[in-house]
């Protein structure tokens, strides 16, 4: 039992005092504006929207700045934040199909429609540290007018403003599982009621969605090194943005309320087929706010190797175990339990250092008996 | 005199009208907002319905893309709702924590609704359409420039 202190109080002053120094870092430099953290920083303050489970660039750039860079603070800080709205509803489900695409790959199809479409990836770039990127040095790559070689040109062969996925070409010809059907009934929601095992698949991609990236990483990595093996393709990733249609309660009809961007990855996977099923291609699914392809491309794997029972597999590996998975994805719960072993624990800690005295005191009196 | 087909049919395109309007609002800028507000002055004042206010939506995926929904994370939202002086009332909900710019795109959608106004609203609303699809024509330009042909390489064993 956790037994609370008190005290301190001016000494924990002080130490906010501190770090709000520490963050301010060194005064003759001009403080970070938000807006620099939302336009260059943009992948962590996309990871702290997706990891947050709240999409607001602005708010994720001052969590980032307010948490001196520690993603995981700035995501519990969101977190936090959202607890104090209320909530007008829930939207239509995104149409990713209607996406305004900046990337889209795919790694089974070379020739598919719409084509392959790079956008701004790390893929192919060399991983060598790149000097130019230091103010004090001439700033010949880092300008973005470099970029666009042959793009004022490319206008006859822009981009479809309707790209069908990948999954839908392997669906027509049956080669692939159909998504589950839309009941019309509500999704379970993780805010709003408990869990409790087992849980359907929407919970499970609601759970993965605000999951830690670096834990699904390692899980997902785990099932291609043998654990859940189930032979991933990547069907398609594509990120770009997507508009938010809500039907608003007093109005009576749909309205737009604007974009997000959105990473979704189609994981495609064997399958050698049931009694009741043909050899056929299985998904796993991985959709996250902003641009965190290696996050939805883990989650399309855990999703995938979830779904062992209902696809008649083998268990036993920790990335089928869905109560470990899930319980332990969410790094503001992690953090927050592993990170309270510092807070003051000492009256636990006097009952413990009691017990192990009497403990040794009578394992004392026992080998005295015993030489005896 | 209208059949009530004909009625019927109006009101929808009049609504679709009204959510493209409505769409746009949403995704002007708060500089765009007093921009065509001005435009249209002078406004009739407008008293709000309720207080504007920030509050959340939950965003929805569908599994696979195009199965069964699931809960995919919230986002912050603005929503407005307003009447103006012998006019309509007027709404808006806009992404992200601006309630000044969704009470203003809330007194737009009013203005939009009296039909001796809506062409003019219409015309304050073309730069914010001109402006965003000239941004999603440079995004396509740019994301085609990086469209690539990949071709596979046969190996030379037999």
């Amino acid at each position: 039992m956790y037994v609370a202190a008190k005290g301190g109080e001016k000494a924990i002053r002080n130490a906010h005092a501190l770090l709000a120094k520490r963050r301010r870092g060194n005064e003759n430099l001009p403080s970070i504006g938000l807006d620099q953290i939302a336009a260059q920083l943009t992948l962590a303050v996309d990871r702290v929207m997706a990891e947050g489970s709240l999409y607001d660039v602005e708010l994720a750039a001052l969590a980032v700045k307010q948490a001196r860079g520690d993603l995981i603070e700035a995501i519990f800080l969101i977190r936090a934040f959202r607890t104090t709205l209320p909530r007008f509803g829930s939207a239509q489900p995104l149409d990713t199909a209607r996406m305004l695409v900046r990337r889209r790959v795919s790694a089974t199809y070379k020739d598919l429609p719409g084509g392959q479409l790079l956008g701004p990836t790390f893929d192919y770039t060399h991983r060598l540290l790149d000097t130019s990127l230091d103010s004090s040095e001439i700033r010949s790559t880092e300008s973005s007018s470099g970029v666009a070689e042959g793009a004022a040109s490319s206008v006859a062969r822009s981009v479809a403003e309707i790209m069908p996925r990948v999954t839908d070409l392997l669906g027509e010809e049956g080669l692939i599982e159909a998504s589950p059907a839309d009941d019309g009934g509500e999704p379970f929601d993780i805010t709003r009621a408990p869990v409790s095992f087992p849980v359907d698949r929407a919970t499970r991609l609601q759970t993965l969605a605000r999951g830690d990236e670096g834990y699904l990483l390692a899980l997902g990595y785990s099932t291609q090194r043998g654990y859940a093996r189930s032979h991933p393709f990547v069907g398609e990733i594509r990120f770009g943005d997507v508009e938010v249609m809500f039907e608003a309660p007093e109005l009576g009809f749909e309205v737009n309320l604007g974009t997000v961007q959105v990473t979704e990855c189609q994981m495609v996977n064997q399958f050698k087929g049931s009694t009741e099923v043909p050899p056929q291609f299985t998904r796993g699914y991985g959709l996250v706010f902003g641009q965190c392809e290696r996050k939805a491309m883990s989650m399309a794997l855990v999703e995938r190797a979830l779904r062992w029972q209902e696809l008649g597999e083998e268990p036993g590996a920790p990335a089928q175990d869905e109560e470990f998975v899930l319980s332990h994805c969410d790094n503001v719960q992690a953090t927050g339990f592993v990170e309270h072993l510092k807070l003051p624990h000492y009256v636990d800690f006097q009952a413990e250092l009691d017990l192990v005295r009497r403990m040794r005191s009578e394992h004392e009196t026992e080998m005295k008996e015993a030489a005896e | 005199m209208q059949s009530p087909e004909q009625k019927t049919s109006d009101g929808n395109a009049s609504r679709a009208a009204r959510q493209g309007a409505m769409a746009l609002l949403a995704r002007a800028e708060t500089g765009e907002l007093d921009a065509m507000l001005a435009r249209l002055a002078p406004v009739p004042s407008a008293s709000d319905l309720k207080p504007p206010e920030v509050g959340l939506v939950m965003l929805r995926g569908r599994t696979g893309g195009d199965g069964a929904p699931f809960n995919l994370g919230e986002a912050t939202v603005a929503r407005a709702a307003v009447r103006l002086e012998g006019g309509a009332a007027g709404f808006a909900y806009r992404l992200g924590r601006d309630v000044r710019a969704a009470r203003a795109a809330a007194i737009l959608d009013a203005l939009w609704q009296d039909a001796g106004r809506r062409a003019a609203v219409e015309d304050t609303l073309a730069p914010v359409r001109e402006r965003l699809s000239a941004e999603a024509d440079a995004v396509r330009a740019e994301t085609a420039a990086t469209k690539v042909d990949f071709f596979t390489l046969v190996r030379g064993e037999d």
